[in-house]
């Protein structure tokens, strides 16, 4: 038999044992495609996934979304937002209650509750934690049997041994306490951890500022050139500030008023740290070795992290040592018809482990869905119309395909705010004289949100009326929110403006048919630009058209990121497009972005469009220290009729977030501020076997077809070879 | 031949420090430090003075290239480049901008490039040469013309589509393997089989007609027909004596790879989630980290020189008649 005859020959019986195993392997209940262990299939796990890795997972330094969904189960800080109620709403975590600020004068003497903010020197807040609750098994607590740390004074050989926390074998924990809450507020004034609060607490925390020069000074003394890191025990440094009064007790002081506070301490800026830890890790070698707190977080939470491996895979498991919370038992109206209070009073967590893949491409994170891989998901542009249908009204529902797999639809308004602004140190564009303001008029008019919202985000979003979203304390619903700058009302609905009202403003600001009037130059305005990709550039032709509809030349200045925060900080873009993402539910955490000392250019605050206005700024100075009222109200309500008449902004839209669920996913409320969700899910895992194993039966008949047809794809070639061997030679 | 090895390595060392001056310049024209500190600090809420602080802290606080203040030779040492370039040669990486080690991290990623690379080197050379050698036994038949059609389809066809492709019709539709994932030990078989039947159908366009060219011009020369004059069948001729000769430049063309498997793939690995060094490097371009990024520039110009060293001494291990001096 020829070479040739003898391959084919293997080929074929290769691909009959590989058929024959894979066979074999179906014999199990398991589906082939399941990408976690077959022996975790009924158990009560959520999966999940990121895209980006985690950068950092110190409570100190962690701000973003990607890393509050690892360390807001992990960390607890005294505060937390009902899972249920809205508007959302402070209740206490570690806390024994929400703290109330009480004011004193300079001479020290307390004031009434509701004093004047200018008659308030300085403001203090009592917090007291409840006794009994205990971080997660920890090496850094781990003692020997004569009470000494085990491992707080490791040789450098032993350190170079180990490559993860879970190398070390001995674990324990300790009770939290005021003093570990007050060590945590004095790391937030540490430079050499880089907290984004470190400036913003530097203006309110009486003594913050001092101590973090303080820190410096003694940190450059302790530096040698073998350790650059070295390690300082904070409690031997006092903060004049925040004092811990007992075991469970402490005190923050803070400059004036800032009734803001409250919602900082419910972030996991404010949670405990153990000075244990904080030695633990500082130990020269464990830096090199990536055992640091920015990847092995120590915290009370009902999770700890178990597995952190960035590049692949983050679990969070059961912290043993949880000192327990239960299900909220009440919540809005509609909550119990939901299914929402089923779970009322009973203890948290529910679920056992939460497995998170990294998975960066949308198209396979989706497909994972749909095979019921993961839980629940967002829903990418690609895939919008498998997932979702708008009726006539804009209302969205499921397509009969999600229908049939059980999955459900949450939609909810986010706390945030796109908007397009303008440079107000900008000759053309800015000013706050009357040209400037019918200008930007004309634009904000001519530019069409409700169009580009359908266009460019499956209709998933809210036309914005001014800067504060929906769900945040001074937003009006109904007529009284409507911009009449912007929109008329009719039939009780707001309806954009003609772009004849918007050239006639135009005309009126001295540039009839975008045409200088003086000049008789046409009117060129600038847009700076992030990135050129396929989808942006569609966003740009779009924009370049809603100019185009007033006559405006637009001229484009795309660029990369870097250069366009350059721009912004120097203050020389003109116009521009940028977003802002509610830190805790207040006015002020929006209004603020448009405060003149906190413009971008010249101070590198979050004022991107510059705008200055002496009577805003007196306005939001007397509403930010204001507590929810009537009278707040009405501070705010005058400050958005004057932003809406100097139009900073063209207000953009409140993007609307839609997630879907599988049906055997329980407890699911989108919380737009409370980041610590994680402890009331609920799964059915058995549902979840059973769906999994109906939806994704293995199909291996194309591939038999396949092989039939190549064997078959042979025999002429054969043939061909036969008569060649067998032909004379030529 | 120990000469003429140190002789090429030593050659390496300019070709290296130009390597790590263009990607140095590379990277700075796009990236100023005061953006790297934007990147790493976050968004929200950074004072300048936090952005002095961590450049500072990593060393970025120093003129890129010529430091004009300083005097001697220090004009030149006290740098970003210097300071960033000579622990490099040393093959110390350091800490990544976001306080990783980048030794450790390379040494754990790599293993799940080479998981891809190798098999998909193996399986695809294997297929690749008995396509192309079937191809040629057939030569000049309708065969022959349509599989250089198909191949020359195949290679036209972005590795995209295969991958999309195959992730579509295997786990989607058949739901034979995991779309996407990997783990560790012998539990990253079933994340394996896709990504390396991709890798391997992806080359056999390209493979198949570079082999079959190869085995042609062998065809064609004296010994082969003398072997045929011998009265020798198609077959011993085509894989006893074509196939051996052909293997020298199969071979040289191999090694010079072989290093440079390490290295992994930076397409395969995010479509499929495989936390390689392909998909390391991508992260460290999209988080502006320089330290990750001028590591990985340098690993991949040290492995490609030692690829060309390996093949060179290849050469005389396939081939008696080459000798290197």
């Amino acid at each position: 038999m020829s070479l040739a005859s003898n391959t084919i020959k293997r080929f074929v019986q290769y691909s009959g044992m590989l058929i024959l195993v894979s066979l074999l392997a179906a014999c199990g209940n398991d589906s082939w495609n399941n990408p976690y262990s077959a022996k975790e299939s009924d158990k009560n796990i959520l999966y999940s996934s990121f895209s980006e890795r985690p950068k950092h997972l110190d409570p100190v330094r962690s701000y973003s979304s990607n890393e509050y969904l690892f360390i807001a189960q992990i960390y607890e800080p005294p505060l937390q937002y009902h899972f249920l109620k809205r508007p959302y709403e402070l209740i206490p975590l570690t806390a024994t209650e929400v703290p109330q600020a009480r004011y004193f004068d300079a001479a020290g003497t307390q004031l009434p509750n509701d004093v004047d903010s200018a008659q308030v020197a300085f403001s203090e807040y009592e917090i007291t934690i409840q006794p009994g609750i205990r971080y997660q098994p920890h090496p850094a607590f781990a003692r020997d049997a004569d009470g000494h740390h085990l491992y707080h004074e490791l040789a450098a050989d032993y350190i170079e041994s180990v490559n993860t926390l879970g190398d070390f074998p001995k674990t324990s924990t300790r009770e939290a306490t005021a003093e570990d809450y007050v060590y945590q507020i004095k790391r937030l004034a540490d430079a050499r951890l880089h907290s984004p609060l470190r400036g913003m607490l530097g203006g309110y925390i009486i003594g913050f500022a001092d101590y973090s020069k303080r820190l410096e000074e003694i940190y450059s003394a302790l530096k040698t050139p073998t350790d650059t890191t070295p390690f300082l025990d904070l409690r031997q440094h006092e903060m004049e500030g925040v004092k811990v009064l007992d075991r469970y007790r402490y005190r923050i002081q803070i400059k004036g008023k800032y009734p803001q506070l409250v919602y900082w301490l419910a972030m996991p800026f404010f949670a405990p740290m153990p000075w244990e830890a904080d030695l633990f890790y500082s130990q020269p070698g464990m830096k090199k070795r990536n055992i640091t707190l920015n990847w092995y977080p120590v915290g009370t939470g009902p999770f700890m992290l178990t597995e952190n491996n960035p590049n692949l895979r983050m679990t969070l498991a059961r912290n043993p040592n949880f000192h327990g919370e239960r299900y909220p038992v009440e919540g809005e109206a509609e909550d119990r018809a939901n299914g929402l209070l089923n779970d009322a009073g009973r203890p948290l967590p529910f679920i056992e482990k939460a497995v998170y893949s990294l998975e960066r491409e949308s198209i396979p994170y989706w497909n994972k869905f749909l095979q019921g891989f993961y839980d629940a998901s967002g829903i990418s542009s690609d895939s919008f119309d498998q997932a979702v249908q708008l009726g006539n009204q804009g209302e969205a529902t499921l397509t009969d395909e999600m229908e049939q797999r059980g999955i459900k639809l949450v939609t909810a308004v986010q706390t945030s705010s796109f908007y397009m602004g303008f440079n107000m140190r900008d000759p053309v564009i800015g000013g706050l004289d009357e040209r400037g303001r019918l200008l930007r008029r004309a634009i904000s008019i001519a530019v069409d949100y409700e169009e580009y919202i359908s266009i460019f985000n499956n209709g998933r979003g809210v036309p914005a009326q001014g800067p504060i979203p929906p769900g945040i304390f001074g937003f009006r619903e109904g007529e009284a929110g409507i911009n009449r700058y912007i929109y008329d009302l009719i039939n009780g609905k707001p309806k954009r403006k003609s772009i004849e009202e918007a050239k006639a403003l135009l005309a009126q600001a001295g540039y009839p048919g975008g045409q200088d009037k003086n000049t008789g130059s046409s009117l060129v305005l600038h847009y700076e630009a992030i990135g050129s990709g396929p989808d942006e550039k569609a966003r740009l032709n779009w924009i370049l058209k809603q100019f185009k509809k007033l006559g405006i030349q637009l001229v484009i200045r795309a660029t990369d990121y870097n250069r366009f925060q350059e721009k912004m900080l120097k203050g020389t873009g003109q116009i521009f497009s940028w977003g802002w993402n509610a830190d805790y539910p207040d006015p002020e955490n929006f209004l603020f972005l448009l405060y003149g000392p906190n413009s971008k250019a010249g101070n590198g605050g979050e004022n991107a469009a510059n705008y200055s206005n002496p009577e805003f700024d007196r306005l939001f100075d007397q509403m930010k220290n204001m507590d929810n009222s009537p009278q707040r109200q009405a501070v705010i309500d005058q400050i958005i009729a004057l932003v809406r008449k100097d139009a900073p902004w063209a207000f953009g839209f409140h993007p609307k977030g839609f997630t879907l669920y599988h049906a055997w996913y329980h407890n699911a409320k989108p919380n737009l501020m409370a980041n610590n969700t994680l402890k009331y899910k609920r799964l059915d895992p058995q549902l979840r076997k059973q769906k999994r194993t109906e939806w994704n039966p293995p199909i291996i008949w194309p591939i038999l077809v396949l092989l039939i047809l190549l064997v078959l794809s042979v025999i002429p070639a054969a043939i061909l070879h036969r008569q060649r061997e067998r032909s004379a030679a030529k | 031949m120990m000469a003429y090895i140190i002789r090429r390595a030593l050659y390496g060392i300019p070709i290296l420090i130009g390597v790590n001056i263009i990607t140095f310049m590379l990277f700075f024209v796009v990236n100023s430090p005061d953006d790297m500190a934007r990147m790493h600090l976050g968004m929200k809420r950074v004072a300048p003075e936090a952005i002095e602080k961590w450049k500072q802290e990593h060393g970025y606080d120093k003129p890129l290239l010529y430091n004009a203040v300083a005097s001697g030779t220090k004009s030149l040492t006290d740098t970003i480049f210097f300071e960033k370039s000579i622990k490099l040669f040393q093959f110390e990486f350091g800490s990544s901008d976001s306080g990783r080690d980048i030794g450790y991290d390379i040494s754990q990623r790599m293993w799940p490039s080479l998981a891809i690379a190798l098999p998909t080197l193996i399986v695809g050379l294997a297929i690749n040469i008995t396509f192309a050698l079937l191809i040629a036994f057939f030569r000049a038949t309708y065969i022959d013309y349509w599989s250089v059609v198909l191949c020359v389809v195949m290679m036209s066809i972005s590795t995209l589509f295969y991958i999309i492709g195959g992730q579509y019709v295997v786990s989607k539709l058949l739901h034979l393997v995991p779309i996407s994932g990997y783990d560790t030990g012998m539990s990253a078989v079933k994340f394996l089989i896709l990504p390396v039947i991709i890798g391997v159908i992806g080359g056999i366009g390209s493979g198949t007609r570079w082999y079959r060219t190869l085995f042609l011009e062998e065809i064609n020369k004296d010994y082969v027909r003398t072997a045929r004059s011998k009265g020798l069948s198609e077959n011993r001729v085509l894989f006893q004596h074509v196939l051996k000769n052909a293997m020298i430049p199969i071979l040289t063309g191999v090694v010079v790879i072989l290093p440079l498997l390490f290295m992994g793939s930076l397409i395969t690995e995010n479509f499929f989630g495989i936390p390689g060094l392909g998909s390391y490097t991508i992260e460290a371009i999209n988080r502006q980290d320089f330290a990750i990024v001028r590591s990985m520039v340098f690993l991949g110009s040290v492995l490609y020189i030692l690829g060309l060293i390996l093949t060179d001494i290849s050469y005389t291990l396939v081939d008696p008649r080459v000798r290197l001096s």
